[in-house]
């Protein structure tokens, strides 16, 4: 009963996106857009990935879209999605308050902390294609994995000082567990002010997830995956190639070395293995060989983006 | 230094708050830092040995309390050595070097003695080292301690990287008596403030006035800081609770009991929910159940009289509530629950549209290793050691099916591309047999992939059938024998592919089926290594390390009685064991304790013997025997060899052995009267043969000349 009673005044999903932001907007975060470049994960935009290198403190927070595509289930299962939003928050270096604040965040999105129970149950978080790692917690509401929290600890196998805090919330976990649903589709999106009538999340959603599902284990050309793979592999390299002259260039060649071009590219390989493992295209042997190549392509923007920093700022 | 109870003493406590440490690290970590408090306290003689001190945990801290310690450490009188008195003094004048000493010893040249060493007469000073404060000392040795303390992984969280510790620390408390003792460490000066419970309590400090009311103050703000009482109240709050539904029960989980008593802070009967989930989910076999809620969400599954699984579960919190508030956070975790049921049925529904036999083709895709390839050619090559080892047993007219044997092994591995493996992963074996069993398999084809896996410690169970056994087997010499063949063998406490487990598990099949499987070590690693007769020895050579390990740790055999068994034979395990508990037995015995003394001497002689060149004859030679006590000996330990060499047939090891212990008169009477060493060369050689006529008869069970005897 009470449960109905909190439905009511739970918050809608667009309303938690809001309430979240401007949250962390009032505790010193800028508020960057989401990425408009496929990732598995928000950790993946350049504003966590790039941002938490080197010595330059920053708060910055963001929505992210995260596509998985091997996790897609034609919209049939209730709780699985092949892309789902993830509210990023960085914080370099992590400060002192770092938990009450992101406790903080919770009330403010309508949890009472004396009506659940909370839980931090290590969760280390790790990235090998990235060479990136951390230790932290899985925060469990009610048994629910509501959010990652990690301290960054090494990014593109450099070892990070300061180190970074990393809040990830599961929007779509979270707007479920307000809004007591069991299907991600019924969450109540937003509600039209003048007549009350509610958006789900299914209406906005749904014909995505059937799409991309029956692209990513149906439809995608697998031989044309591959030659896109492999072409923004050889640009990516060409520009790390590239990179090796930076002693040679002037400050505005410097400057202007198109780093965060190289990074997209090294994404959209990324991109591209996830829909061929989707697919089911990626054998045994290649397996292991495309990530090491992956790897290559992420490490190697992460040094030349950390060195034209130091050159750039020195 | 005793315990004397004055004031010049107090107790000491410390604390380190910390944001969550992980619950299977935490009880590692509160032994370790009573242990180096303690530790650093006695070797500043601050306590003595034997002190009174307790330790406490959550996971937001760490403590120790020890009783009784020395305000200042006591000043010590030390005598410095100086130089020889010939160098400090001429003409009976100081020398610079006899000033130079005092001034270093910081005493006058005037008080300055001599002492006699065996090396002549020096000079000395006696020194008194002033004993300093207490809390001096503890402020300056107990950070060295913190930062000692072993974690399995740590982090940096200040810019600078000044320190490493598990997750960052946010307070210290250091207090001896009424007085805080400024402990620096991760940039906190420890004071006498803590924090309680963050929601019951919230974040108002608590100030600790001395060590002894640290835990009622922090019971106060809702943590309990004892372990073993919050476990306590953990398993009274269950009962409590499960008992509120008549005639359930919920199932013993120590494991589970103890990770939830460290991921909490406060504990009582309103920190427990009992859900339930929809009875429709029952349908679902039982393992995924309880994985789901035990692996996952660390609920407890429930039972009903009968022992079956009922749909009720148990969640532990780290909260308390009313009777209102904990139905809004059961309904929470009911609805969490019921979301991964649903994904445990879609995934096992889903998983049925490919039957187990469809996937024997997938596994071309799934790696076993690199260089080993695929799952698909493990298989096969389970399959090959798989029949070649069913086929000594079928020699050895032990039942088994070989046509479920064969099923079993071409589906072992296929669960490997189900969804529910992918999902849960620890369910591997036991998925591919209840889909095998659903899919209208045997039930030995069932029972041998489900079985798979085990044993997966040395307190696990082993296959319930023979086919399983031989499967088990198969698979983890295989991949023993792969790993080696590449050159990947265990070195020191690097083990990545877990072979030791994997031998540790073939030994433990082998001695504990339920029905015998005679198979011995060097046959299972010859199967297994093919016609490569040097991988077939080096993987012999280290299940039989794998037998020492087992009869040692598993069996709770001692070293010696281990060695002895194993120097007398290492391929058949049953039978080691039951050679050991026989060794075991007996081994108390003054005569059996003579007879191994006395064995021990026979083979040093046999030793030094061929070491100075001299050889036993060929055979024993009754009429070259020169003294009753030698005719006696070969009398009596002939008649026994041939009653031992029937005990030991029908394996009756302890009666043997009894038997062996009845030489010892001749055995005795035989070291007093003769010496082996004649020097006439036939008589000595004749001898030695005797000695090595007498231990070839009854080394058969043990080696006994390994057995420790006392004195």
């Amino acid at each position: 009963m009470q449960a109905i009673a909190e439905k009511k005044k739970a918050l809608t999903f667009q309303e938690l996106l809001f309430r979240l932001q401007r949250f962390w907007a009032d505790r010193g975060c800028v508020l960057q857009q989401p990425y408009d470049v496929e990732v598995g994960a928000g950790t993946m935009s350049p504003d966590t990935f790039l941002r938490v290198l080197g010595p330059k403190p920053v708060r910055i927070a963001y929505a992210q879209p995260s596509r998985r595509p091997a996790d897609g289930r034609y919209g049939e299962n209730p709780n699985r999605l092949f892309r789902h939003t993830q509210m990023q928050v960085i914080l370099k270096p992590p400060p002192v308050r770092i938990q009450e604040m992101y406790l903080e965040s919770l009330e403010a999105i309508g949890i009472d902390l004396n009506e659940h129970d909370i839980k931090f149950e290590e969760d280390n978080w790790e990235w090998p294609v990235g060479g990136a790692w951390g230790v932290g917690w899985q925060v469990m509401l009610d048994g629910l994995e509501i959010t990652q929290f990690t301290y960054f600890q090494q990014c593109g196998g450099m070892d990070l000082d300061p180190i970074c805090g990393e809040i990830t919330y599961g929007l779509e976990r979270i707007a479920g567990f307000l809004q007591d649903v069991d299907s991600i589709y019924d969450i109540v999106w937003a509600v039209e002010p003048d007549t009350g009538k509610q958006v789900t999340y299914g209406e906005i959603r749904l014909a995505e997830e059937e799409q991309y599902s029956a692209y990513g284990f149906d439809y995608a050309d697998v031989s044309k995956l591959w030659e896109h793979l492999n072409l923004y592999e050889a640009e990516c390299l060409a520009l790390l190639e590239k990179a090796k002259g930076f002693e040679a260039m002037d400050a505005l060649a410097l400057k202007r070395f198109p780093v965060l071009g190289a990074y997209e590219l090294a994404l959209k390989c990324s991109h591209m293995f996830n829909l061929l493992d989707a697919r089911g295209a990626i054998s045994v042997t290649e397996r292991v060989g495309v990530m090491a190549r992956i790897r290559t392509l992420v490490v190697g923007v992460a040094k030349i983006y950390a060195a034209q920093g130091v050159a750039v700022g020195g | 230094m005793r315990r004397r109870l004055s004031e010049n003493m107090a107790d000491f406590l410390f604390e380190i708050g910390v944001e969550e440490i992980p619950a299977r690290m935490i009880a590692g970590a509160q032994a370790e830092l009573q242990k180096r408090v303690v530790g650093m306290l006695e070797r500043e003689r601050l306590v003595g040995s034997g002190v009174v001190s307790r330790s406490y945990s959550t996971p937001r801290r760490l403590a120790v309390v020890v009783e009784g310690v020395a305000a200042r450490q006591e000043d010590v009188s030390e005598e410095l050595l100086g130089p020889a008195v010939k160098i400090a003094y001429k003409d009976g004048v100081a020398t610079p070097a006899a000033v130079a000493f005092a001034k270093k010893a910081g005493v006058a040249v005037e008080q300055l003695s001599t002492v006699t060493t065996p090396k002549g007469e020096y000079l000395a000073a006696v020194v008194v080292k002033a004993g300093r404060g207490a809390a001096e000392v503890i402020a300056a040795e107990l950070p060295k301690e913190l930062a000692g303390i072993y974690w399995a992984k740590t982090m940096y969280w200040r810019a600078g990287k000044p320190e490493r510790f598990v997750r960052p620390v946010r307070w210290m408390v250091a207090l001896l008596g009424g007085d805080v003792v400024p402990v620096e460490f991760a940039g906190y000066v420890a004071g006498n403030v803590t924090y309680g419970h963050r929601v019951l309590f919230g974040a108002q400090e608590i100030v600790v006035d001395r060590p002894e009311a640290y835990a009622t103050a922090l019971e106060q703000a809702f943590v309990i800081a004892d372990v073993e009482v919050r476990r306590h109240r953990i398993r009274k709050a269950l009962d409590h609770v499960t008992r509120t539904v008549d005639g359930l029960r919920w199932r013993e989980d120590h494991a589970l009991v103890d990770k939830l008593t460290h991921l909490t802070e406060w504990a009582s009967d309103r920190s427990v929910v009992l859900g339930e989930f929809e009875a429709a989910y029952l349908e679902l076999p039982e393992e995924v159940l309880v994985t789901v809620m035990r692996d996952h969400q660390s609920y407890f599954a429930v039972e009903d009289k009968s022992g079956k699984l009922a749909p009720y579960f148990l969640a532990v919190l780290n909260m308390q509530a009313d009777e209102a508030g904990l139905a809004v956070i059961r309904h929470g975790n009911a609805r969490v629950l019921r979301a991964r049921f649903n994904d445990a049925r879609f995934f096992w529904e889903f998983d049925q549209r490919t039957p187990l036999k469809e996937r024997v083709e997938l596994l071309k895709n799934v790696t076993f290793q690199k260089e080993l390839g695929s799952y698909a050619a493990k298989s096969e090559r389970v399959g090959k050691v798989a029949s070649g080892l069913a086929g000594l047993l079928l020699e050895r007219e032990i039942a088994l099916n070989p046509t479920a044997l064969g099923e079993a092994v071409v589906l072992a591995k296929t669960d490997l591309t189900s969804e529910l493996v992918k999902e849960f992963t620890e369910l591997q074996g036991i998925v591919g047999g209840l889909y095998a069993r659903a899919q209208g398999y045997s039930q030995a084809t069932a029972d041998a992939i489900y079985d798979q896996y085990l044993p997966e410690s040395m307190e696990d169970a082993v296959q319930r059938t023979v086919e399983g056994a031989v499967l088990a087997l198969a698979d983890k010499a295989d991949t023993i024998a792969g790993m080696f063949g590449l050159g990947l063998e265990p070195t020191g406490s690097k083990d990545p592919f877990a072979l030791r487990r994997a031998a540790n598990g073939i030994v433990k099949i082998l001695a504990e089926t339920t029905v015998a499987l005679p198979l011995s070590l060097r046959e299972v690693a010859t199967v297994a290594c093919g016609q490569n007769e040097a991988l077939a020895a080096k993987v012999r050579g280290f299940l039989a390390e794998r037998l020492e390990f087992y009869l040692r740790e598993a069996q709770g055999q001692a070293y010696d009685v281990v060695k002895a068994v194993l120097a007398a034979g290492a391929e058949d395990v049953r039978d080691a064991v039951a050679r050991a508990f026989a060794v075991t037995v007996v081994r108390g015995g003054g005569d059996f304790a003579a007879v191994s003394a006395a064995f021990k001497r026979m083979k040093n002689i046999l030793a030094q013997a061929a070491e100075k060149g001299l050889v036993a004859a060929e055979f024993v030679n009754a009429s070259l025997m020169t003294d009753a006590a030698e005719k006696a000996l070969w009398e009596r330990s002939s008649e026994l060899a041939s009653e031992v060499a029937v005990l030991r047939s029908e394996t009756n090891y302890h009666a043997a052995l009894e038997v062996i212990a009845t030489l010892r008169p001749q055995v005795d009477a035989f070291f007093d009267a003769v010496m082996v060493m004649d020097p006439d060369a036939a008589v000595r050689s004749n001898r030695l043969a005797l000695l090595r006529e007498v231990l070839g008869d009854f080394s058969g069970i043990a080696d006994f000349s390994e057995i420790v005897t006392a004195g």
